[in-house]
């Protein structure tokens, strides 16, 4: 027997609805924004304040000086603070910026920034308040004339609203910049996933940037310091507008849409980058759509022949003033800097488009020296600068790096695995938009275009590498040659001496003769 | 001065080309090391590279002479120049030649692997592993058989030696002390007498009308036990498979001093019919510069032939894949069966009966029906043997 079921009416369904507050969502979802488990909310909570840091000094064009200190309170408790020398934020932003999800100046833009959402350190603040009760700490001055402030900052998760409990005016020595501190639940671990690699790599790719780092149980002395390889800032990065190649056609009636142009020709040059009024005459001639048409006019079978006539059409390659790579003689500087190898090579490649987005690919290579020979290669992958650490096979640089041929450049390669050798490679995708996996920004999603590049770059350097390798097997080669030579001689003199009988000068006479003869034929 | 003896020694000694005495003398062995050596001591003095021209020791480089009845080594020669790659083997010859020098002098011998632990006091130079050390030997050897020296002139000595002779033989051999020792080879009783790794110093005194070498030990047991060789005055020679090189040798002089015939009694198989009887008669490819001494050209195959197996309705095994492809490649690439029609015809029989029989398969018709009946039988038609 059934209980007769009673129907909810639309009424009733309408006062269960609400709005579901964003932080809410992640409240209840952490393990989307990489705070799974203790031991990677705590390497995420660094991840974030650097690159929330590094950002805010390179906007400003202040060459960065990050100090990066962990404590640890109690077991499974961390203090994390994160400090720059950036500009400071204006008082009225902070608790926007750190008590409240998706509040940010980075998502609206085409831009390379190492931010894409802007949901970063409020996420890490909140995490911190979830596990711990305690507030986000910021201290921030904006100058030498204005004094610094320092907050405490709970997120109201249902209203995704910052609520303020400390708003002061501090001393602080430093003339400008932000000390972000959080404590969380968290823990510390070692290996390819710690905070001590996360560190490494991110010097490794900001050469730029001084970094301090102070692990959990060191005193202030102890502090590893990455000094500063380069004595410039990368070329600030230019918004651009979407490339008309890669444009899908929902994106490109869209566009048509909320254009502000009110033809097609000024709708083409003027919302897309690297289109001329000439090739917007070509597109619009192939694709047999007057020019002048009113764009909010252009039904869905025009738009279509319009994508097809933009796919036909030669475009010049997107700006590269867009993207900043690290640069081949810099990344080759940094490391050199964090490696002893005996080889060190950097290749960037122009930039490439996927989905009408610019990006880059580069490759820095490392050889030989102390890394161990017996071991897969140690893969470091970089999204604008920033260091993926987890995800490792789910990621393209991962695919591309396996399915390069690197026996042909004299390593072990098991099919389908890392390659075998001494070898660090440095692999780093940079894009005013980086497509990822997930939302954790852990791997780059396999877009053909992007594992292409990836694969151009590791062969240029597993060319330049293979010289290496097989000039240091040759010259190996030739040591034991000349060993073999010195080994061997006097038995084929004794052996005579025992036969013919003759005495020891003549038994000493044959091996320096026969040595002679055999270091003249040698390189023969 | 050294140089002058050996010189005069060489030219006193006798052209090693007559049956009787085919192999090199003491002197000539190391009238041959002496000149090898001086050869490359002068070269070097000369500011050169040395060389050693070695023939190439494989089937590729062999012919079947049929005037003389065995395989002979073809001309190719390997030259191998001293030089960085070669240098270890190079001193790993010269000194193998110089301990073979030290055995003939002091009158002594060494096994192969007495060799090779003897190198083992080369420090760099010593052999790892003892197929490096025979190898070095066999190379040797090759570079030497053209003036008539083979490993036991060397004074190495393998390490099986052959097989059980039992008959009307005497053999009279001499012990490492020198004494002289007539060994009846009637009086073994149940056992037999073992041919001595090398019987280049043995001579014979023999009133047998023939030698039968026999595949098998249970079969030479058969026959030695129930003294087939008293009834038909033969020598009974056990192979064991294969027959070692002083086994061949051995039945070799037999037949060129006595001059004695020679029958195979095998089992019917391609082993049997392409690598034992083959080897026995003509020698084999790999050492095909020594084939001169260790065979046998006047042997005939008496049995069990593919028309013995139906004729005698004797039980059967089928030929494994291995059987038949060596049975096929005797055919196609070994110059000896390609020159005799009779065996041609009888391994495409074989191979179109698709089956074996073993020689013990006259079992079936009673344990001595080999004795009383088949070898009797066939003995009477030598000229139907195969060749």
């Amino acid at each position: 027997m059934t209980k007769a079921r009673r129907a909810a009416t639309a009424a009733d369904l309408a006062r269960q609805q609400r709005e579901i507050s964003v932080s809410e969502f992640f409240a209840k979802n952490r393990h989307l924004l990489g705070f799974d488990n203790p031991s990677k909310a705590l390497l995420t909570t660094v991840k974030e304040g650097v690159d929330n840091a590094l950002d805010a000094c390179e906007e400003a064009g202040i060459l960065p000086d990050v100090r990066v200190e962990i404590e640890e309170l109690a077991e499974g408790r961390f203090r994390v603070a994160v400090q720059d020398n950036g500009p400071g934020i204006v008082r009225a932003q902070v608790p926007r910026i750190f008590g409240r999800l998706l509040y940010g100046s980075k998502f609206h833009r085409l831009r390379q920034s190492r931010g894409q959402q802007g949901i970063g350190i409020s996420a890490a603040g909140m995490h911190g308040l979830l596990t711990t009760g305690r507030p986000i700490a910021v201290t921030t001055r904006t100058g030498k004339r204005s004094p610094a402030h320092h907050f405490e900052i709970v997120i109201d998760t249902q209203r995704n609203e910052p609520k303020v409990q400390r708003d002061e005016t501090v001393d602080w020595e430093v003339p400008h910049g932000t000390r972000v501190e959080i404590e969380l639940a968290g823990n510390w671990r070692g290996g390819q996933h710690s905070v001590d690699s996360y560190v490494r790599q991110i010097a490794l790719a900001n050469p730029h940037a001084q970094i301090t780092y102070l692990g959990p149980g060191k005193q202030p002395a102890e502090a590893v310091v990455h000094a500063r390889v380069a004595g410039e800032l990368p070329p600030a990065t230019a918004e651009i507008r979407p490339h008309p190649h890669g444009v899908e056609l929902g994106v490109l009636m869209q566009m048509f849409r909320d254009t502000a142009a009110r033809n097609l020709r000024g709708c083409l040059t003027g919302d897309f980058s690297r289109v001329s009024p000439r090739v917007a005459d070509e597109i619009c001639a192939a694709a047999k759509v007057a020019t002048s048409r009113r764009p909010r006019d252009v039904g869905r079978d025009e738009a279509e022949r319009i994508l097809a006539a933009i796919q036909k059409t030669r475009i010049m390659a997107p700006p590269t003033d867009c993207i900043a790579p690290i640069g081949e003689s810099l990344v080759e500087r940094a490391l050199r800097a964090e490696v002893k190898t005996d080889f060190v090579s950097a290749t960037t490649r122009r930039p490439a488009v996927y989905r009408g987005n610019p990006f880059l690919v580069e490759v820095g290579l490392a050889y030989g020296g102390e890394l161990p020979a017996e071991e897969p290669v140690t893969l470091y992958r970089f999204a604008n600068r920033v260091p993926l650490q987890y995800q490792q096979g789910a990621c393209a640089i991962t695919r591309a790096v396996a399915s390069t041929d690197w026996r042909a450049y004299g390593l072990q390669h098991p099919k389908g695995a890392l390659p075998i050798g001494p070898m660090l490679l440095l692999v780093h995708v940079a894009s005013v938009w980086v497509p990822f996996t997930s939302e954790s920004k852990e791997a780059v999603a396999h877009y053909p275009e992007i594992v292409k590049e990836l694969r151009l770059a590791l062969q240029e350097c597993g060319r330049k590498v293979s010289g290496h390798i097989r000039r240091r097997r040759r010259e190996s080669e030739e040591a034991k040659k000349r060993g073999y030579i010195e080994q061997y001689i006097p038995h084929v003199a004794l052996a005579l001496q025992e036969i013919l009988g003759f005495d020891d000068r003549e038994r000493e006479r044959t091996a320096k003769s026969l040595a002679l003869v055999l270091e003249r034929t040698r390189r023969i | 001065m050294a140089r002058r003896r050996s010189k005069k020694r060489r030219a006193a000694a006798q052209h090693p080309t007559s049956g009787r005495r085919a192999k090199a003398t003491d002197a000539q062995t190391l009238a041959r090391i002496d000149h090898t050596a001086e050869r490359v001591h002068e070269t070097i003095r000369k500011g050169r590279r040395p060389d050693l021209a070695l023939p190439v020791r494989a089937l590729s480089n062999v012919s079947y002479d049929a005037a003389r009845g065995w395989l002979e080594i073809g001309r190719q020669r390997k030259v191998r120049t001293l030089s960085v790659n070669t240098v270890k083997n190079f001193a790993q010859t010269l000194r193998m030649m110089a301990l073979s020098k030290e055995l003939i002098r002091n009158n002594d011998f060494a096994t192969k692997r007495e060799a090779y632990y003897i190198s083992k006091n080369w420090d760099s130079a010593k052999f790892d592993e003892q197929i490096e050390s025979d190898t070095v030997m066999d190379d040797i050897e090759a570079l030497f058989s053209v003036d008539g020296v083979a490993r036991e002139q060397l004074r190495f000595y393998p390490e099986e030696h052959g097989g059980s002779v039992s008959g009307p033989l005497v053999v009279i051999d001499r012990d490492a002390t020198g004494r002289e020792a007539r060994i009846d080879c009637t009086a073994f009783g149940s056992g037999a007498y073992s041919v001595p790794s090398s019987v280049e110093e043995l001579r014979f005194e023999t009133s047998a009308a023939f030698v039968l070498l026999i595949e098998t030990g249970g079969m030479f047991q058969r026959l030695q036990s129930h003294r087939f060789w008293e009834r038909a005055n033969c020598i009974l020679v056990e192979m064991g498979g294969v027959p070692t090189r002083a086994v061949r040798r051995f039945v070799r002089r037999l037949a060129d001093e006595r001059g004695l015939p020679v029958y195979a009694f095998v089992d019917c198989d391609p082993y049997g019919i392409a690598n034992i009887y083959r080897t026995l008669k003509v020698g084999s490819g790999s050492a095909a510069h020594v084939n001169r001494f260790f065979c046998v050209p006047t042997a005939r195959f008496l049995g069990v032939t593919p028309q013995d197996v139906v004729d005698y309705q004797l039980p059967t095994h089928a030929l494994k894949d291995v059987d038949v492809k060596r049975a096929r490649d005797a055919l196609r690439n070994d110059p000896f069966f390609q020159r005799h029609k009779p065996w041609r015809e009888a391994i495409e029989q074989l191979i179109g009966m698709g089956v074996r029989a073993e020689q013990q398969a006259l079992a079936k018709w009673g344990l001595n029906y080999v004795i009383d009946q088949y070898l009797p039988r066939k003995l009477e038609q030598p000229e139907r043997f195969l060749p």
